[in-house]
C-alpha cells in the first residue's frame, strides 16, 4: 500500500559501472560535504563533518539508491571518536559505501541519522551507551543495553572494567500504577523480562487502550554479555571462533561462525579450499533448518499458549538435526567447527553412515513439512490469528533495516547467499523464498519454505561430498599460526544468518587481536520494527508479531 | 469388551469389577507387596515430606540464554524430564518449587532474577545450569557479567558445561531429588532485599549522588567484581 512513487532507475544507478562502483562519481554527487576519503576493504568511505551527516546520508539514500543502513559502528581512537555508517542497496548488497563521521575527543557530538534511516535510532543509542558518542537531534538518546544508572562507557579506551556499579530495581513498583494517569483510559503493562512469550529476557513496556496496543517499547539489555569486548580480547586465529556460536544460540552456530570466518578471512586474505566450502554450506544449512524449526515451535507456543504437539514435533525434528550435527562437530549446540581457512575436521568416518543418516533425514523432510502445513499453516485457528496481523510494509521494513525472513515475508527479495555470494551457494540450485503478505503468517510461511530450500542445498552438497576424490579432500588451507593484519585495516562483511543479515566490522590495530569488533545483529534491527507491527493491534497479536520476528536475545543484546 | 468379560461382571458392582477378586490391589505395586497385609506404614513425618518433595517437583519456566535451548530439549520429547517427576514447567514463580537458572546473568537482569526467586514459595530449590551460572563461564571477564548465580541466589546443584547436555541436566535434577529425598538439601530461607548502605564503598561524591537518587523502597544490587573474583 506504499504511496511512495518508485524512484527512476537512473537515480539509483549513480556511479554504477560494470567494474563495480565508481566512487569518484559518488563523491562528486555529495559535493563539498565530503572532506576526505578512506579505503576500507569492503568499500570506500567518505569522511563527513559531524554536522553534515543528514546531508550526506539523504543524498546517498535518495539520489544514489543506498537504501539500506546496514550498521552503525562507533569507536574511539587516541585522537578522535568515529561513527561509521555502513550503507548498502537492497537491490544489490555488493554495492556498498561507508560514511565516516569523526568527532573530537573533548566533545564527541555528531548529527543523528535517525531522520534519514529509522534504524539509526537504536544503533546510535547503542553507540552512545557503549562508546559515549552523543547524537544531536536524536529523538530519544539514552542507554539501551546497560542499566540506566551505569557509570561510564565500557568500550572507551580508558574505561575501568572493574569500577563498582549500582543497579536499582524498584521494589513493589506497581506495574499498573500508571493506570488512568490524568484521566486517560490507557493501562500500562509490563511484559517480561521473565515471561514465557518473550523468547528470553526481553522487557516490553506496553500501553494498552482497552485491549489494543497503544504503544510498545522494547527494553533490552538483559542479556548484554559483552560479546564485542570478548572478541576484542581474543586472538583472531582461535580465541574468537567459540563466541559467534553464542550470539544466535538457537542451533544457528555455524551461520554465525561463518560471519566471523568470512570477515576475518577477507581481512587476512586467507583462501578456503573448495571442499571445506561445501562442508560449510551443508552444515550451515542444517543449522538454518534447526533454527527455523524452533521458530516454528515457539511461534505455535505463542499462538496456542501451551506445549502442544507442534512444539513437540519441531523439537523432535531438531533432535534429528542436532544428532547429525553432533556426529559432524562433536557438539549439540555450540559447534566451534569452523576454522579460519576451512573447518576443524573432515566428515566423520565411516562416511557412508553419515551420508545415510543425513539422507534419511532429508527423505523424511518433505513428509514432515507436509505435516507441518496440515497442522499449522492449514489450520484455520492459526490463520485467523496470524493472517493480516503484525503487518509491516516493505518500505517501512527497509527503513528499519529488517532483513532475513522478516524482510522476505514483506516481499523484499533480499538474501545475501544469492546477492552477495559466499561459500558454495553460487554453484548450487536453489531459490530465494519471498512472500507478499507482510504479516505474521507470511513470515512463518517463509521460514517453512526456506527449510525446504535448505533441504535442497544439503542434498546437493551431500552428492558433491560423496563424489569428491579422496586425495583432494583438503579441509583447511595453510594459515599462519598468528594472524596480524596490517594496522588500521577496516572491513565490514555480512552473511545471511538464520535471522537475517549478520555483519561484522573489524578494525585491526597491528596486533593479533582486533582493535574494534562490532557485530551487526539482524535481530536487533528486526526487533526495532516491533512497534510498527504491533501498535493498534490487539495484545495477542503483539505476542504473535513478536513470535514471528523470531528474535533471540543473545543476538539482540550481544 | 469381550463376551468373556461380560460374563464375569454380571453379578458384581463396578467397584468389585475394577478391583478383581479378593484383596484390594488397586495399588498393585512392589511397595504395596512389601507392606503385606497392613495398609499402614510408620515413618518420621520429615522423612515422608522429604520423599514427597523430591518426588514431585514443579519447575519454573525460566529461560535466559543458550542453556534454555537445551533445557527445552530436556523438557520435550526424547529426554522428557517429566518421567522423573520433575518436568511440568510452571509459568508463574508462585507455582514453582525449583528454578533452573539457564544462562549468563548480567547486571541488569540480576535484580529481576532475584525478584523472581523471592516470589517462589518455600521450600525452594535452585539448579544452576551451565558454566555461566557457575562462574560466568566464557563471559567471565565481561564488564557486565555476574560471576555466577551464587552471587545473587543460593544454589543447590551446579551443572557445568557450555551448555550441559540434556542428559547432564537430567542427572543433575535426579541428584537434586535424591538430596531432597534424603533430607540433605535443606530449604533455604533468604532475607528479602534490603537497601545496602553501599557497604564498604568509599563515600565519595559519586556514591553519595547515587545513594541520594535511590528511594529506600528500591532494591539495590552492588557489583564489585574486583573483590568477588
Amino acid at each position: 500500500m506504499s504511496l511512495e512513487a518508485p524512484e527512476p532507475a537512473t537515480q539509483a544507478d549513480v556511479g554504477v559501472t560494470d567494474d563495480g562502483l565508481d566512487y569518484d562519481t559518488l563523491e562528486a554527487l555529495l559535493g563539498d560535504v565530503v572532506i576526505d576519503r578512506e579505503t576500507h576493504l569492503n568499500a570506500e568511505a567518505f569522511v563527513v563533518q559531524p554536522d553534515r551527516v543528514v546531508d550526506a546520508l539523504s543524498v546517498l539514500k535518495n539520489k544514489a539508491g543506498f537504501d539500506h543502513l546496514s550498521c552503525v559502528t562507533a569507536q574511539e581512537y587516541e585522537d578522535r571518536y568515529e561513527s561509521i555508517y555502513h550503507l548498502k542497496k537492497f537491490d544489490d548488497p555488493t554495492q556498498e559505501v561507508s560514511v565516516v563521521v569523526p568527532t573530537s575527543v573533548h566533545d564527541p557530538t555528531s548529527q543523528s541519522a535517525e531522520s534519514v534511516f529509522r534504524t539509526a535510532d537504536w544503533h546510535e543509542r547503542e553507540a552512545y551507551d557503549l562508546v559515549g558518542i552523543e547524537y544531536d537531534d536524536h529523538p530519544d538518546l539514552r542507554r539501551i543495553l546497560l542499566p540506566e544508572t551505569w557509570q561510564g562507557h565500557p568500550l572507551r579506551l580508558d574505561a575501568d572494567q572493574e569500577q563498582p556499579q549500582v543497579v536499582p530495581l524498584r521494589e513493589h513498583a506497581n506495574p499498573l500504577q500508571e493506570d488512568h494517569p490524568g484521566g486517560s483510559d490507557t493501562m500500562f503493562l509490563n511484559i517480561g523480562p521473565h515471561h514465557p512469550a518473550t523468547h528470553g529476557v526481553l522487557h516490553l513496556k506496553t500501553t494498552l487502550n482497552g485491549e489494543q496496543v497503544a504503544d510498545v517499547e522494547s527494553d533490552i539489555g538483559y542479556l548484554h554479555r559483552c560479546e564485542e569486548q570478548m572478541c576484542q580480547q581474543g586472538t583472531y586465529r582461535h580465541q574468537i571462533m567459540p563466541y559467534p556460536d553464542r550470539w544466535d544460540y538457537i542451533s544457528a552456530g555455524m551461520l554465525n561462525e561463518w560471519a566471523y570466518a568470512r570477515t576475518a578471512e577477507d581481512l587476512a586474505d586467507i583462501e578456503v579450499p573448495e571442499y571445506a566450502q561445501v562442508i560449510r554450506t551443508m552444515s550451515a544449512e542444517l543449522c538454518r533448518i534447526a533454527s527455523h524449526l524452533l521458530a516454528l515451535g515457539t511461534f505455535a507456543l505463542d499462538i496456542y499458549g501451551d506445549f502442544t504437539a507442534i512444539f513437540m514435533y519441531s523439537i523432535r525434528d531438531r533432535e534429528v538435526v542436532q544428532d547429525i550435527l553432533e556426529d559432524l562437530t562433536g557438539q549439540r549446540l555450540m559447534f566451534n567447527y569452523f576454522r579460519l581457512g576451512g573447518v576443524a575436521w573432515d566428515l566423520p568416518e565411516p562416511r557412508e553412515q553419515f551420508f545415510e543418516k543425513t539422507r534419511d533425514f532429508l527423505d523424511e523432510l518433505p513428509s514432515r513439512l507436509e505435516e507441518y502445513h496440515n497442522l499449522v499453516t492449514g489450520n484455520e485457528v492459526l490463520q485467523m490469528r496470524s493472517v493480516d496481523t503484525g503487518v509491516i510494509e516493505p518500505e517501512v521494513a527497509k527503513n528499519y533495516g529488517c532483513t532475513g525472513p522478516v524482510a522476505r515475508g514483506s516481499g523484499i527479495d533480499y538474501d545475501l547467499r544469492r546477492d552477495d555470494p559466499y561459500g558454495y551457494y553460487e554453484e548450487l540450485d536453489w531459490d530465494v523464498v519471498t512472500e507478499d503478505g507482510c504479516d505474521n503468517f507470511s513470515r512463518l510461511l517463509v521460514r517453512l519454505r526456506e527449510v525446504e530450500e535448505s533441504g535442497k542445498i544439503i542434498d546437493q552438497c551431500l552428492n558433491l561430498l560423496e563424489e569428491w576424490p579422496e586425495d583432494e579432500r583438503t579441509i583447511q588451507s595453510n594459515v599462519p599460526r598468528t594472524i596480524k593484519p596490517d594496522p588500521d585495516t577496516e572491513i565490514y562483511r555480512a552473511v545471511e544468518g538464520a535471522k537475517g543479515e549478520l555483519g561484522i566490522y573489524i578494525r585491526s590495530d597491528g596486533t593479533d587481536k582486533p582493535g574494534r569488533f562490532k557485530i551487526r545483529s539482524p535481530c536487533f534491527s528486526n526487533l526495532q520494527s516491533l512497534p510498527e507491527m504491533a501498535e493498534g493491534e490487539f495484545i495477542p497479536d503483539l505476542i504473535a508479531a513478536l513470535g514471528s520476528l523470531d528474535i533471540v536475545l543473545g543476538e539482540v543484546d550481544r | 469388551m469381550s463376551s468373556h468379560n461380560q460374563d464375569t461382571t454380571v453379578a458384581q458392582t463396578t467397584q468389585e469389577a475394577r478391583m478383581g477378586e479378593g484383596v484390594d490391589d488397586r495399588f498393585n505395586s512392589k511397595l504395596r507387596e512389601a507392606f503385606g497385609s497392613s495398609p499402614f506404614i510408620l515413618t518420621k513425618f520429615d522423612n515422608f515430606m522429604n520423599w514427597v518433595r523430591g518426588s514431585s517437583m514443579f519447575m519454573l519456566q525460566f529461560g535466559i540464554a543458550c542453556c534454555s535451548i537445551e533445557m527445552m530439549h530436556t523438557y520435550a520429547v526424547k529426554h522428557d524430564l517429566d518421567r522423573f517427576g520433575a518436568g511440568v514447567p510452571r509459568a508463574s514463580p508462585r507455582q514453582a518449587d525449583v528454578i533452573i537458572v539457564p544462562g549468563t546473568i548480567v547486571s541488569k537482569f540480576a535484580p529481576r532474577m532475584k525478584r523472581v526467586y523471592d516470589q517462589m514459595p518455600e521450600p525452594k530449590f535452585v539448579v544452576s545450569m551451565g558454566s555461566c551460572t557457575c562462574s560466568g563461564g566464557p563471559f567471565q571477564e565481561g564488564y557486565n557479567v555476574l560471576k555466577g548465580a551464587e552471587e545473587v541466589i543460593p544454589c543447590d546443584i551446579h551443572i557445568p558445561g557450555c551448555p550441559p547436555r540434556p542428559e547432564a541436566l537430567v542427572y543433575g535434577i535426579a541428584k537434586l531429588q535424591e538430596r531432597i529425598a534424603n533430607g540433605e538439601s535443606s530449604p533455604v530461607t533468604v532475607k528479602p532485599y534490603e537497601l545496602e548502605q553501599f557497604g564498604d564503598l568509599e563515600q565519595d561524591e559519586l556514591v553519595q549522588h547515587l545513594a541520594d537518587q535511590i528511594d529506600e523502597e528500591d532494591l539495590v544490587m552492588r557489583y564489585n567484581w574486583a573483590e568477588s573474583q
